[in-house]
């Protein structure tokens, strides 16, 4: 068994440490995508996109061509760029405020162009750069700057459900699915085939990662594990929702 | 695959929106980005006829917000890539071009402009000058041609192409719905055969080798952690840009020695201002005009001796004072008197220029 390094290779040493928050999640997201950026060995042709919001953090985290857009933009950008030169492989990494609300038109569409991208989507269950509002993702109950008493799912509405969204809309050869940063090795694997999915030139592909923030969760390390195995997969499904080659095949819940 | 889009000069009489399609083919466009708005709408129905010709793509996108991020992103790659917007969608578009604008990205955008605020009408107006030249969370570092023929619409989409490469700033095409619409005659031709170099584009991400080993990874970014990272990056980007207004700032005037009254119009409304001037000047009256070409940068210089140099100055345009806000603040400090004729959303005729112009001079016809 080959030994994984600390670090991806396609990670940039000289922005680290990184940016973010201790204990956020998208460090280890992010090293999710530098394996498999790593392992397929693409990095002389992949863009990667971050949004605004915490994502943007990342313009300068790994030894890739870069582009930091704006909130929700990332999308049209990576398929402006896909568009022009189908031959780089291009990834929009986003938040769920980013993909689910302000940017979910972008979303929408572009599944159903079935654009040939990869979409990354960390759920923190909020907005957290701004503060720790309620987004799109916000647990019934859950307290955020902008829903005090808990968020009232009769009033702001229940979860999104980002890729059973996607997977509904999406069309034969689009890649789907939901992992999460408390199994970094089957995220690891939902990416890589994210990306496989798009050198192949099957379509859309689309990996939500269920992401942490302790800094506006208020939780200590471990807390904050056991938000996301009891609270959030309580609501998020983790799985693969569509492969290529599976049809309109049902959700495979993993375990 | 066609290769050349035009082979010899030729007559043409077709209507603005087409000119506009078959120009940014001139100016080797490659791909357009692009969502329906009237009165712009021709310009996709012409580029998607012609360009699979040329091996040249389109993409319909969800919205102006899309079409704009996407050619942003398809000059990124460095490919020249394109988008045509008016009304509403003017106003979704600038949130793009203000991340062209921060990152200095050489996106072109015709617009062609329709009534407002709002909906209003799908006809005409001069009414999105402040937005183009203004528009976004910024300082205005764009280049903007406000066209008045079609001959003009082809000259200046090829030439909005080159000025967005080589300077790296987006650039608007600013026509309307009168140009877009209507037929005229123009001459077709193919820049190079006339001595016009087309500006090579180059790419911003997506470059040879591998990044981190070959290369230093490129990386492009719209935001800043501290008030002086900010203000050290946008100083540099004004200062680029005041050091080429000289070489971007253009204009046309004519009769200006010995003249009481200027008039000052752009796009199609000069034309009237033409017109009326010409009369009035038939009949020994001392009339001038000026019409600022690029309302971004304007000729301020110019404009200062103009206001130097007559005692009166009428502003005429299809909006309630974008322009002449945009005049009185270049000519601030002359003696000239300033005076209006403003018509928002209507077109403007010769006869309502020439009979303001009396107005102003108290010479009314006998």
């Amino acid at each position: 068994m080959q030994l994984q390094p600390a670090m991806p290779r396609s990670w940039r040493v000289d922005t680290k440490p990184h940016k973010f928050c201790p204990g956020c999640g998208h460090g280890l997201i992010l090293k999710c995508l530098g394996q498999a950026v790593d392992e397929l060995g693409i990095e002389d042709r992949v863009v990667y996109g971050c949004d605004i919001g915490c994502s943007l953090l990342s313009w300068d985290f790994f030894n890739l061509d870069t582009v930091q857009t704006h909130h929700g933009r990332t999308t049209p950008v990576m398929t402006g760029i896909k568009r022009a030169r189908p031959e780089l492989i291009c990834i929009a990494y986003m938040g769920d405020g980013g993909g689910y609300s302000i940017g979910v038109q972008h979303l929408v569409s572009s599944v159903h162009r079935n654009e040939k991208i990869t979409v990354v989507l960390a759920n923190n269950t909020q907005y957290a750069m701004t503060g720790g509002q309620m987004a799109p993702t916000t647990l019934p109950g859950q307290k955020t700057e902008t829903t005090p008493y808990g968020r009232d799912p009769e009033v702001t509405g229940f979860p999104f459900q980002g890729p059973e969204m996607v997977s509904a809309i999406a069309r034969e050869g689009a890649y789907v699915a939901r992992g999460s940063i408390s199994n970094m090795r089957q995220l690891t694997g939902y990416l890589k085939k994210a990306l496989v999915n798009q050198i192949e030139g099957n379509g859309f592909s689309f990996v939500e990662a269920l992401s942490a923030c302790p800094t506006n969760w208020r939780t200590n390390a471990s807390e904050t594990w056991s938000f996301i195995d009891k609270e959030m997969h309580g609501h998020f499904k983790t799985g693969e929702f569509k492969t290529p080659g599976s049809g309109q095949g049902e959700v495979r819940a993993d375990e | 695959m066609l290769q050349k889009v035009i082979q010899e000069e030729k007559r043409a009489f077709m209507t603005g929106n087409e000119v506009v399609a078959w120009a940014a083919l001139a100016a080797r466009a490659e791909i357009m980005f692009g969502y329906p708005i009237t009165p712009q709408n021709e310009i996709m129905h012409y580029w998607t006829r012609l360009a699979p010709k040329y091996g040249k793509s389109f993409l319909q996108t969800e919205d102006e917000l899309s079409a704009g991020f996407a050619a942003a992103g398809g000059v990124m790659s460095g490919r020249k890539a394109f988008t045509a917007t008016a009304g509403t969608g003017n106003i979704l578009m600038q949130e793009p071009l203000s991340m062209a604008e921060m990152m200095r990205l050489p996106v072109v955008a015709v617009i062609q402009q329709r009534g407002g605020p709002s909906t209003a009408t799908v006809i005409y107006s001069q009414q999105e000058v402040n937005l183009t030249t203004m528009g976004g969370n910024g300082e205005g570092l764009r280049i903007v041609y406000s066209t008045a023929t079609h001959q003009e619409l082809y000259d200046y989409t090829i030439k909005a192409f080159n000025t967005a490469w080589k300077y790296r700033f987006p650039t608007f095409v600013l026509g309307d719905g009168y140009q877009a619409k209507m037929r005229e005659p123009l001459t077709l031709y193919d820049p190079e055969a006339r001595g016009i170099q087309l500006v090579e584009q180059e790419p911003f991400v997506g470059q040879k080798g591998s990044p981190g080993k070959d290369r230093p990874p490129a990386q492009y970014r719209n935001t800043y952690n501290l008030e002086e990272e900010l203000f050290e990056k946008l100083m540099s980007d004004v200062r680029d840009y005041e050091k080429i207004i000289p070489e971007l700032a253009e204009f046309q005037s004519s009769g200006v020695e010995g003249a009481e009254l200027a008039i000052v119009g752009h796009g199609v409304v000069f034309r009237a201002v033409r017109e009326a001037v010409n009369v009035l000047r038939e009949q020994g009256i001392k009339v001038c005009y000026f019409r600022p070409v690029t309302l971004r940068p304007l000729p301020v210089p110019q404009l200062k001796s103009l206001a130097g140099e007559v005692k009166k100055i009428l502003i005429v345009e299809s909006a309630y004072g974008q322009l002449a806000r945009l005049v009185t603040e270049a000519v601030y400090g002359a003696n000239a008197e300033i005076h209006t004729l403003f018509k928002p959303g209507v077109g403007i005729t010769s006869g309502e220029v020439e009979a303001r112009a009396r107005e102003i001079l108290q010479k009314p016809l006998h």
